[in-house]
């Protein structure tokens, strides 16, 4: 059952002591360009941190390129979990003025500038979505259907429309009962409880596949910190 | 015991996907603090999400961005934090030790709750108060840290938790800090008291392990008292206290 992904690396322990200097530098950080905006769509890490800086600094036009990097990554991770285009387009749109006004609370150590946006971006979808689920809640007791539509939805969705080749192929290298408790809690916006709930699973059960499952992803992807 | 450690610790990944509920939310972010391991974990796991956001990214509506620039004009942009960490001028025991580590935990916990804070999105604005009265109440703890008389004592309490003190006659105020302190019996609480010439005051409440500034004026306060008292706090101490700590004058 737990074979690893086709391709997949094997496994190492979740803390690699020394890998965490092997990330590769190849293209040196351009110091004397103020603004670069990589107008391919695709900014760099380094030149995202560089704008950081100085939208740290109250720099508006440093902002407006920093936008172009991220909107399409928090536009497209709240309309994954809100659904609903308006209601998603606020909460994106919130997202980018809180990334402005918290610019200056980033802390490189802690994650790249990327995951330091999805991480905001997706609290805050999922925030919208519980707290309409609770007032939902409060008016009819007939959520706990109308979750399961809605659960259906979603993965079909994550299913048919997942847009990055890489990350569609380590999914299916998940057991299916991993891959569900990381894409309901992540797409869904659901609790690991409502997770375990929704999958007739054990709540420790669960808890293991969230970690096994993204312990899989980290390692299919590649993904260091 | 065991049991519970375990179940800390396998929240990363809940936690990491925002899949917690609040309550768990703030005591795993608590336990993060102290947790180094945790901490490479959620990092670990944020990156990973990280990939799934991207790989949903889609065009945002042409409008945004024009909005989004037009209204950061009118957000004024947070501060950066003060490092707990940061060299500070520290007289003492704490020159030596640096900050004592439980000390740095608990801000660092107060800070992730800050942050956090800000980016929740319902009942917005009692949020926000409530980030900025951590914000104000981080800024209050270090500056009785970074003071320049800041003086430290340490201590045991009768139930077994580590204590610590740091107060400030400059700044009229001091921090107390705990680890290892149990839940109160149901129905009690913990209350803190300044010894002021033989006359306990109340000096506010500690629920469980963590730093608190203590309410009233450091300055002059002989001692820094803990009991338990029934939910609620009382007026003046009911029990015999659990730690009685001398402040050097």
């Amino acid at each position: 059952m737990d074979t690893p992904p086709p391709g997949g690396r094997p496994r190492p322990p979740l803390h690699p002591a020394a890998a965490a200097g092997a990330r590769p530098v190849n293209q040196p950080h351009p110091m004397n360009q103020p603004h670069p905006t990589g107008s391919s769509g695709h900014t760099r890490p380094a030149d995202l941190a560089a704008l950081m800086q100085q939208v740290e600094r109250g720099d508006k036009q440093a902002f407006s390129a920093l936008y172009d990097a991220l909107a399409p990554m928090v536009f497209g991770i709240v309309v994954k979990v809100v659904r609903d285009r308006a209601q998603s387009e606020e909460v994106a749109q919130e997202v980018m003025i809180d990334l402005w006004r918290q610019a200056a609370r980033y802390r490189p150590e802690a994650g790249s500038v990327t995951t330091w946006a999805s991480t905001i971006a997706h609290r805050r979808a999922v925030d919208r979505v519980r707290s309409a689920q609770a007032a939902a809640d409060r008016e009819q007791a007939q959520a706990a259907r109308e979750h399961h539509t809605a659960f259906d939805e979603v993965s079909e969705e994550v299913e048919t429309r997942l847009a990055s080749e890489q990350v569609r192929r380590c999914l299916r290298g998940l057991t299916e009962l991993q891959r569900q408790a990381v894409t309901l809690a992540y797409y869904g916006g659901l609790t690991y409880r409502e997770v375990a709930q929704t999958l007739r699973t054990p709540l420790p059960t669960i808890k293991t596949r969230m970690r096994d499952g993204l312990i899989r992803l980290r390692d299919c992807m590649g993904v260091t910190t | 015991m065991n049991q519970h450690a375990s179940d800390v610790h396998g929240l990363a990944a809940p936690y990491a996907l925002d899949a917690l509920d609040p309550a768990e939310r703030a005591q795993y972010a608590a336990h993060l603090a102290a947790c180094e391991a945790c901490r490479q974990d959620v990092a670990d796991f944020r990156a990973t999400a990280a990939r799934l956001a991207a790989s949903v990214a889609q065009a945002a509506p042409e409008l945004m961005k024009e909005r989004t620039l037009a209204a950061v004009d009118h957000v004024r942009q947070l501060p950066p934090r003060v490092h707990a960490a940061a060299p500070v001028p520290l007289r003492g025991v704490l020159r030596r030790k640096a900050l004592p580590m439980a000390l740095a935990a608990s801000l660092a916990a107060a800070a992730s709750f800050a942050g956090l804070a800000a980016w929740q999105h319902q009942e917005k604005q009692q949020l926000e108060q409530r980030a900025r009265q951590s914000e104000q109440r981080l800024d209050a703890v270090s500056g009785v840290l970074a003071a320049p008389d800041a003086r430290t004592v340490h201590g045991r309490a009768g139930n077994g938790a580590l204590t610590s003190v740091v107060a400030s006659d400059l700044r009229n105020r001091a921090v107390f800090t705990a680890t290892g302190l149990p839940a109160p019996p149901a129905g009690r609480t913990y209350q803190l008291w300044l010894d002021h010439d033989g006359t306990m005051r109340p000096a506010g409440f500690i629920r469980q392990d963590g730093t608190v500034l203590l309410d009233g004026d450091a300055a002059g306060a002989a001692a820094v008292g803990l009991t338990l008292e029934p939910a609620g706090g009382s007026p003046q101490p009911t029990t015999a206290p659990l730690l009685l700590m001398a402040l050097p004058a």
